[in-house]
């Protein structure tokens, strides 16, 4: 929480409606996501109780367990998931192109991915468990499920692990996604309620954000948006009807569960294609499209994975696995926040405040500027900047800026609100630099010490070679029959 | 009379639970909630009156599958228990005893625990006992609670341990942080009056193990799993927070005379108090409310409105405020960004910042 946000959030209070704290939209949006409300049985940990599910808003694909604690229509329900969620996934598995990178073999990229939306992060939570508790499942041997069931939790397991890492947008929670974008006049633990978030976001006509938010704790007008049901729901309405089912397992009964998990789920459907079209409007952040390429990177190979038959993911990391997993999460971390500040103007004033950047306009500029003679002359163009912005770097910094790319200039002196700086990156190689390479008088730049460079994570030994400190080589993970097997009570 | 007894009326007090004392250090700077629960107010019936009820519910889904757990793990004199506790400690114990406290009726359940724990103390090592529902009993502003450790209290190799049986999944060792925290919390109290007693009693406080054992369905199974607990900043939290209640006169010391939350019951129990009359009495004792009571604290509702009426940044959660350098009204700081109001003094540097990030963010808006 910066200090702009937190100014953002004291507006959207008084004003009664939530104001933007992003000029760009800094997750993709597919132009086909699918969106996935599940529901779970409370004081359980991955039982399912229902869910829907699809790609278009008007035909959602309704999932029922009727009596949840049945752990064969648990499979079915799995079974019932894999059968829609599949086809989406593997539909992205087969156009690719070839992508050349240097210094390596060129790979092959799927051109797109799917991308999977969920109300909030304990929904992510589930999915992972679900995951969790049908990937190492069997279709042949003692206790068999059928043949999609393990494959639906690798895919589970997948996204979900995915999801932890800072500007992926494989699977995104609606919640995240929305206050990414958008501050509300109440605490981020209310925001936690989507139809209250959406409620500051997009009130209905005639009513101001706070009203809406409020009529969204009523879980009678707004049943939650799950994992977690409404507890009166699950005693007055959900309780007799799993009862009804379980006296008489007859089609109607199945229809009565059905008909009172539709009524918890249809509003949260409705509620995620509205917050789908809130994000879309946003126009796509510059960075974006990077890291949707990561992603796309990321799907094709556990797509390649799978085709090799490669064991299911395992319980836990390895040392050198858990460490891998661990740098590559930190790494994200910092480019992503990098990224944001680089695309928009507006995450790049919380960096302004704080004396990491500052935006201003040139006064003067010598373009010709060069340092050294014969063969070790540099251009070094010199630009003078001024600022009204609070606090100033020091000379010698090395600075990025967002208004050109590979651009880096060092301070050379502060005056005052002025600030002349040395051009070292990005002019080109001629003798006079590229043009437009350098900011002309009376133009309007950003400068930012903030940049992409950060120390490469530190070289990690194959997992052979993992040092008794860390215990030794792990033994080669191959699920048993005893997972396969594992209660689901 | 007594000054609280004066605030709660002419009810008995309402008996604080484990889960309320753990819950007292959620929010300690909070004088409303200090004096409510130090009168043993009824929040809940309180706030109901009031028409604006917590929202709190219960599933019976998990009420149950809480139930069913609990009483599988204690299947058989606790003899699966026995096991995973032998494994977790490494211990060599082949046979155990099994007292239930219950079987002496609840008037005698406390003194009985008491003769049970003083009788394993002296005779020290050697005696492995589950004691299955115990009574504990812990002072909290000058009013007794009595405790029901989640039932197992167990002395093994001379130590007791105390037992909470939780049934939230441990998934391939992990389990949901927060569930972890508040069970950890609710155990601090169980060794706190455990380790009161044994004081009581003339023996080392100590031989209550700092470390509780926490039982839990492992995976998706039914299957009991055991992980230990170390709960010493729990207990130091706890301690800190009870001594501060004792504080409670100086909190009293400000009631203005006459102050009651008494709901007036009738002869049915049905409260004729005026509601708005008690939220009038409410108001004179400050609250300090946060976000976070939203989940523990049945006058949550009350007070958010209460928040909302005066503007006060507390609603927008301790890390907005913390950036507004503590600012408390919304108005107040909205207008030194905007720079219509004046700073006081020392609050220069805050509304400098605020100023700036004004004007930042409406030159990225325009």
């Amino acid at each position: 929480m910066s200090v702009l946000a937190a100014l953002a959030r004291l507006r959207a209070a008084r004003e009664g409606v939530a104001q933007p704290i992003a000029t760009v939209r800094h997750c993709h949006l597919a132009s086909r996501p699918m969106v996935l409300v599940p529901l779970k049985l409370a004081g359980e940990a991955a039982a399912p109780l229902g869910a829907v599910v699809g790609t278009d808003p008007d035909h959602p694909r309704l999932l029922v367990v009727p009596q949840p604690r049945d752990r064969d229509l648990r499979f079915s329900f799995a079974a019932e998931l894999a059968e829609v969620l599949l086809p989406y996934v593997e539909g992205f598995a087969g156009a690719t192109e070839t992508v050349e990178r240097r210094g390596g073999e060129p790979y092959e990229r799927c051109l797109d991915a799917p991308q999977i939306l969920v109300p909030n992060r304990p929904a992510v939570t589930f999915l992972g468990l679900l995951g969790r508790s049908t990937r190492f499942r069997r279709a042949d041997g003692p206790c068999p499920v059928h043949p999609s069931v393990p494959l639906l939790g690798r895919w589970l397991t997948y996204f979900a692990d995915r999801s932890h890492r800072p500007g992926s947008s494989l699977l995104l929670a609606a919640t995240e996604a929305l206050s990414t974008h958008w501050a509300t006049g109440q605490s981020a633990l209310e925001d936690a309620n989507l139809a209250a978030l959406v409620g500051w976001i997009d009130p209905p006509e005639g009513m101001s954000g706070a009203r809406a938010a409020e009529e969204a704790e009523d879980p009678l007008l707004w049943p939650p948006a799950g994992p977690a049901t409404d507890p009166g729901f699950d005693n007055e309405v959900l309780a007799p009807a799993v009862r009804a089912y379980e006296e008489a397992p007859s089609g109607h009964a199945v229809e009565r569960v059905a008909q009172a998990l539709r009524t918890q789920l249809e509003p949260t459907w409705r509620l995620m294609w509205r917050a789908a079209g809130l994000l879309r409007a946003l126009p796509e952040g510059g960075r974006v499209g990077e890291r949707w390429e990561a992603d796309r990177g990321s799907f094709t190979r556990f797509v390649e994975r799978l085709a090799e038959n490669g064991p299911p993911q395992a319980r836990r990391d390895g040392a050198v696995g858990a460490a891998a997993r661990l740098a590559g999460l930190e790494r994200a971390q910092a480019g992503y926040e990098v990224q944001r500040a680089y695309d928009d103007p507006l995450i790049m004033a919380e960096y302004r405040l704080t004396g990491e950047a500052f935006a201003g306009t040139v006064t003067a500029a010598d373009p010709g500027h060069a340092e050294g003679e014969g063969r070790s002359r540099k251009l070094r163009p010199l630009v003078t900047v001024k600022t009204a912005d609070p606090v100033q770097p020091a000379p010698g910094t090395v600075l990025g800026s967002p208004d050109r790319r590979g651009h880096a200039a060092e301070v050379v002196e502060v005056a005052g609100d002025e600030i002349t700086l040395k051009i070292v990156k990005g002019m080109g190689r001629g003798r006079t630099p590229a043009p437009g390479s350098v900011p002309e008088p009376g133009e309007r730049v950003t400068y930012t010490s903030l940049t992409g460079d950060f120390p490469s994570s530190p070289a990690l030994p194959d997992p052979e070679l993992t040092p008794w400190t860390h215990g030794g080589p792990p033994e080669e993970y191959v699920p048993g029959d005893e997972e396969a097997r594992e209660e689901w009570a | 009379m007594n000054r609280l007894d004066a605030l709660r009326g002419p009810v008995s007090a309402r008996p604080h639970d484990a889960r309320a004392i753990a819950a007292l250090a959620a929010n300690p700077g909070c004088a409303r909630r200090a004096l409510l629960d130090a009168a043993g107010v009824d929040k809940d019936r309180t706030a109901r009156h009031l028409g604006v009820p917590a929202p709190f519910g219960r599933s019976q889904f998990a009420i149950t599958r809480g139930n069913a757990f609990e009483a599988l793990v204690k299947e058989n004199g606790c003899a699966g228990l026995l096991r995973l506790l032998r494994e977790l400690f490494g211990l060599a114990v082949e046979e155990v005893g099994y007292q239930d406290v219950e079987s002496v009726g609840a008037h005698l359940r406390h003194s009985h625990t008491r003769a049970l724990i003083d009788r394993a103390a002296r005779e020290g090592e050697g005696t492995a006992v589950f004691y299955d529902h115990p009574l504990l009993s812990l002072e909290i502003a000058g009013h007794t609670s009595y405790l029901e450790p989640d039932v197992v209290a167990f002395q093994l190799g001379g130590r007791f341990h105390i037992v909470e049986i939780k049934s939230f999944a441990v998934i391939d060792g992990q389990a949901a942080p927060d569930k972890v925290a508040a069970a950890a919390r609710q155990a601090a109290v169980y060794v706190l009056a455990l380790r009161t007693l044994l004081t009581d009693l003339g023996h080392d406080p100590r031989l209550a193990s700092h470390e509780a054992v926490l039982v839990c369905p492992e995976n998706f199974t039914n299957r009991p799993v055991a992980t230990s607990l170390d709960v010493r900043r729990q207990l130091a939290v706890l301690r800190r927070q009870l001594a501060r209640m004792t504080e409670v006169d100086r909190l009293l010391a400000e009631v203005p005379d006459g102050l009651t939350f008494d709901l007036a019951p009738d002869g049915d129990g049905v409260p004729t108090r005026p509601a708005r009359e008690l939220a009038e009495a409410l108001s004179r004792v400050p609250a300090r409310y946060a976000p976070d009571c939203l989940s523990t604290c049945d006058m949550c509702m009350f007070c958010r409105s209460e928040a909302r009426e005066c503007g006060s940044t507390d609603l927008l959660g301790r890390q907005v405020r913390d950036r507004l350098g503590g600012v408390s009204g919304m108005a107040e700081a909205l207008g030194m960004a905007e720079g219509v109001l004046t700073p006081a003094e020392g609050q220069e540097e805050i509304a400098l910042l605020l100023r700036t990030a004004e004007r930042l963010r409406q030159e990225c808006l325009r």
